[in-house]
């Protein structure tokens, strides 16, 4: 199995009013990880902005082993992309912006190409806060797919890490795999066998790779497992957001997302349109 | 099941269904003569479509209870054809029509395999009711003339109802036999149409009210050929006129105008309303089926499809399924697709052997059974309903009615459409919430591992534009699990969402299942209707209560104070699920209301609204049931006064179980069950002197509760305490049996 490190942790800032939740978030979890904390501005660096930002970090109760400020100018996107190349950076934090008078969550068009383009795993921020909310029930795709094991694998760490108790994986079986279409009785009899058996199927091989993870990540922890028929990519985000998740663990995807498939969303897509809640995106660097 | 068992079943219920094939065919005879006449085809014309169609949908076919043949809705659309393809020539216009029937079927087979049998789910039901409604005024515009006897009037269907008055002036100006005798006819056959479901004498009741009219219009011909022995004074042109040779001179389709735009306006309107009108006469019919099959509805459309072509290419109308033959049809035992069948085979017979008798059957009887349709279809009692849903439901069908009366059918579904979804975003006050949200999927449904119910969340908004979503994931449950629906990320479900969940609801109960919908409780509604534009489902008291008591009322209320129980008054949408009595298999149960409940809850007396058949053979029923909870079990058995047949007034499965040593009770009473053992050493000395003793009462046990029911009417007060005392000495002798 391969494994995921969560050690050099990049946070790109603006002078927002979210400025301290989200710098106090990048503390904490770079705390957590024992890892590198890199503090990225694009654009213009004055003596009063410093300063600020300076305030801010005197302020954090928590101080990781190493923070680095990076003051850089030019393109938003390709400046955070360029950087995380150049520091071997393994997760970019990003915020999400609130829809007006909605309790929905959007991405931002530039944060959205970024978590497209990402060399490394992306973690979406909801709702930063100065305080410490602990999450308590992560969803984790378990989707077939050959990132899904590494995936998992980050997910418990992350679990240990952050001492998260309940985690659930989620099955999204494609409706197409279901061969057969439902008209009358009969058939519904028959799809619904189907769909037990995709269903143990699925379960067999979530509990395999559950196996082969070391069991000092699988102490303590609630670990069940899910299966969801529906749209892919699409199911798991309403699903997080039915059972009041409070963080999606989604695998990257491995082409990269085209024009094609922005207007007939699918997979990330889905989610990176209406935030269910905060959602980390596993990158599986030896796949590249 | 087996192959076997499965065949031998067939053959075992081929007696059953020829004869409710019978039945059918006395009813589909005058309505495909009707109806043909109405859209101004050769009467014939709907004889072919009901015979090949029957044929091959019986064959084809993907449902088991529904008959097929030429339709109501499809009468305005045909009628238009016909009257403005031959630019006049109307048997012309009807060559040109069959091509376009033709083309309609193999468009309709194309939707069958393209799978869009969901397609009747985009339209919003309020505007389905408007068209339907529109069509109700077309037939009944023009037939209201012909049934006075006078053939002479043509325009808009608006026209045609201004000029009702001046035909009726024109029949008391021009009063002589030759115009009052037909006039008459056609009165006295809508009295008889009208008048049919009330009056309940089995002997009466064998024949359907269509083929009354027919059998008054042709012996009333016999009255003036061997009674009074004078030439029958009803103009010839109000007669039926069938070809010499019908199987000979079949017409044939005129392909040449095929690219011309009114052509393909019309091929597009004949498809569009032919599937759906089969999609919701088999979705009604589905609700009836005593042996509660799901319809592949599909399969049926390209079945109608093939069938329509073939009627077409043979001179008939088009092919679809209609709901008031497919519940006589339900009515009269059918069981399966074989009595479809029948009924064309019956329907051909007819036409081959009374040809002479047909031709004798006048215009203005016909005329009264379409009149009857039309009002059936357009009764104001339907708007009265649909406001008390919420004024903009009525406002959608309001403008459907109108912009389809003026503009023609495909205009006015479109103009419906668009009207609600205009007062969908006006009632949101968002655009963004629609067009953000449409394409994407909204339904969530899974099997929650540890209590196995199945799960289904709906995000964003539900409403007609779809709710096909939603529909694909729900149909994907079996009937007999538990489902729990959940709408709290919902912002809006509209009323069409509403009607449908109320419709899985049913096919849940009747089925063993339960379907639960909840999150709604946060959202807001206009009116107390349970089908309101995002507004909780019928759980409890949805109808507003009633402020002044009737004296019955008043009576029965008294009585609960007298006996300690509980009265209420108000309607209510609880059940009791009453659809596990087999007296319930092939009805509809609307809501209860004036319910006793005794203080032990063991006993609930209450008056009962449901629905027997649908449409024009619709029957609605208010009755008294007592529903008594035994609280043990006992035999599964139905108890009633068998008929002059020796048999029961019901379709049932069960024969008569007879006992040597009680030949009075077994005289009188029928008795059936399933396990004839058990019901006879429960029927014991005691028991039976008990039940010979009494009134005859309908008892149906299903193991821990019995229902008892005396007529199929509400229950006087008399009746009620003398119901109280039956049951109160039936529950005690049963009870001694089961402590003993």
């Amino acid at each position: 199995m391969k494994k995921v490190h969560f050690k050099n942790i990049l946070i790109g800032f603006a002078f927002s009013p979210n400025l301290k939740a989200n710098v106090f978030e990048a503390m904490r979890l770079a705390n957590f990880f024992d890892g590198n904390l890199f503090f990225l501005h694009v654009g213009e660096k004055t003596v009063a902005k410093e300063k600020t930002f300076l305030e801010i970090l005197r302020n954090s109760p928590v101080n990781p082993k190493q923070i680095n400020v990076l003051w850089e100018e030019g393109q938003p996107d390709k400046t955070i992309l360029a950087q995380c190349t150049l520091h071997k950076i393994d997760l970019l934090l990003l915020g999400a912006l609130q829809r007006e008078n909605m309790v929905k969550f959007y991405l931002g068009s530039i944060a959205r190409k970024i978590t497209r383009k990402a060399p490394c795993s992306v973690l979406l921020l909801m709702k930063p806060s100065v305080e410490r909310i602990p999450s308590q029930h992560m969803v984790v795709n378990a989707f077939e797919s050959i990132q899904t094991e590494t995936t998992i694998g980050a997910a418990l760490e992350f679990a240990q890490a952050l001492d998260i108790p309940k985690i659930t994986l989620v099955e999204e079986i494609s409706r197409s795999k279901v061969a057969v279409a439902v008209d009358d009785d009969r058939s519904l009899r028959k799809a619904t066998l189907q769909k037990e058996k995709l269903n143990r199927r699925e379960i067999s091989r979530v509990n395999e790779i559950l196996s082969r993870i070391p069991s000092n990540l699988k102490e303590n922890k609630s670990i069940t497992s899910q299966s969801i028929f529906g749209a892919r990519g699409y199911s798991i985000g309403h699903y997080a957001k039915v059972v009041r998740a409070d963080l999606l663990i989604m695998n990257a995807e491995n082409k990269n997302s085209s024009l094609w498939s922005r207007i007939f969303t699918k997979d990330l897509e889905h989610i990176l349109s209406e935030l269910p809640t905060d959602v980390l995106i596993v990158q599986n660097k030896e796949d590249e | 099941m087996n192959k076997p068992s499965a065949i031998k079943t067939f053959i075992g219920d081929l007696p059953k269904n020829l004869f409710a094939g019978f039945v059918v065919s006395l009813v589909a005879l005058p309505l495909g003569l009707g109806l043909a006449i109405a859209s101004e085809a050769p009467p014939i014309s709907g004889v072919i479509a009901a015979v090949v169609g029957g044929m091959v949908t019986a064959i084809l076919g993907g449902s088991q209870l529904t008959i097929t043949g030429p339709g109501n809705g499809l009468v305005i659309v045909l009628l238009s054809a016909i009257t403005t393809l031959g630019g006049g020539d109307l048997y012309q216009g009807y060559l040109f029509t069959l091509a376009a029937i033709v083309f309609a079927g193999t468009l309709m087979f194309l939707f069958g395999v393209f799978r869009l049998g969901a397609l009747s789910e985009f339209f919003p039901s309020s505007a389905l009711q408007g068209m339907l409604a529109a069509i109700g005024v077309g037939i009944l515009a023009k037939q209201l003339h012909v049934m006075l006897g006078i053939t002479s009037v043509s325009g808009t269907p608006l026209k045609l109802l201004l000029l009702v008055p001046s035909s009726i002036q024109q029949l008391y100006l021009n009063a002589s036999l030759e115009a009052l005798l037909p006039a008459g006819l056609g009165i006295v056959s809508l009295l008889i149409l009208v008048f049919y479901s009330r009056l309940r004498g089995p002997l009466f009741r064998f024949v359907p009210a269509p083929m009354w009219v027919v059998l008054v219009a042709v012996g009333l011909t016999y009255y003036f050929d061997l009674v009074v022995k004078s030439p029958y004074p009803v103009a010839e042109n109000l007669l039926i006129r069938l070809p010499e040779k019908v199987l000979n001179n079949l017409p044939f389709p005129d392909f040449s105008i095929l690219t011309t735009g009114p052509f393909i306006s019309t091929v597009f309107s004949i498809t569009l309303i032919a599937s759906i009108e089969s999609l919701l006469s088999i979705k009604a019919v589905d609700k009836l089926d005593p042996q509660k099959r799901r319809s592949n509805v599909n399969k049926d459309l390209r079945a109608l499809g093939i069938g329509t072509t073939l009627s077409g290419l043979v001179g008939g109308l088009n092919v679809v399924t209609v709901i008031a033959r497919s519940s006589v049809n339900v009515n009269n035992g059918g069981s399966n697709r074989s009595s479809n069948f029948a009924h064309a085979l019956f329907l051909l017979a007819f036409v081959l052997l009374f040809q002479d008798q047909i031709e004798r059957i006048a215009l203005p009887a016909l005329a009264a059974i379409l009149v009857f349709t039309g009002y059936r279809l357009a009764a104001p009692k339907n708007l009265l309903r649909i406001l008390t849903i919420g004024k903009e439901q009525a406002a959608i069908f309001g403008i459907t009615l109108i912009v389809t009366l003026t503009n023609g059918l495909i205009t006015g579904i479109g103009a419906g459409i668009l009207a609600t979804f205009l007062i969908h975003v006006a009632i949101n006050r968002s655009l963004f919430l629609f067009s953000r949200n449409w394409l994407k999927p909204n339904v969530l449904m899974y099997k929650e591992d540890e209590s196995g119910n199945y799960y289904v969340s709906v995000k964003s908004f539900s409403s007609f534009l779809n709710f096909y979503r939603l529909k694909g994931k729900l149909d994907e449950i079996p009937e007999s699990e538990h489902a729990i629906v959940d709408f709290s990320l919902c912002e809006f479900v509209d009323h069409t969402v509403m009607e449908g969940l109320n419709d899985y609801r049913r096919v849940f109960a009747r089925k063993g299942g339960v379907f639960e919908i909840i999150g709604l409780d946060a959202h807001g509604t206009d009116t107390q209707h349970p089908f309101a534009i995002r507004k909780t489902l019928p759980s409890n008291d949805f109808f507003k209560l009633g402020k002044n008591l009737t004296k019955r009322q008043i009576s029965l209320q008294k009585l609960a104070t007298v006996l300690d129980w509980e009265y209420r008054s108000e309607l209510t949408s609880d059940t009791k699920e009453l659809e596990r009595f087999d007296y319930f298999k092939t009805k509809v149960v609307n809501y209860q209301y004036n319910e006793l409940i005794s203080k032990d809850n063991q006993f609930h007396l209450f008056d009962l609204s449901y629905t027997e058949g649908a449409f024009i053979a619709k029957e609605d029923i208010k009755a008294s049931f007592l529903l008594v909870e035994l609280g043990y079990s006992i035999p599964k058995f139905i108890l009633d006064r068998e008929n002059f047949l020796g048999g029961l007034n019901e379709i049932t499965p069960y024969d008569d179980i007879d006992f040597s040593e009680f030949t009075d009770f077994s005289r009188r009473f029928f008795l059936g069950g399933e396990d004839a053992k058990s019901i006879r050493s429960l029927f014991n000395q005691e028991l039976v002197f008990f039940f010979e003793s009494h009134q005859y009462y309908r008892v149906e046990s299903i193991g821990n509760s019995l229902l008892i029911k005396r007529r199929t009417r509400l229950s006087s007060i008399q009746e009620v305490k003398s119901l109280l005392a039956f049951s109160n000495e039936l529950m005690a002798i049963l009870n001694t049996r089961n402590n003993a």
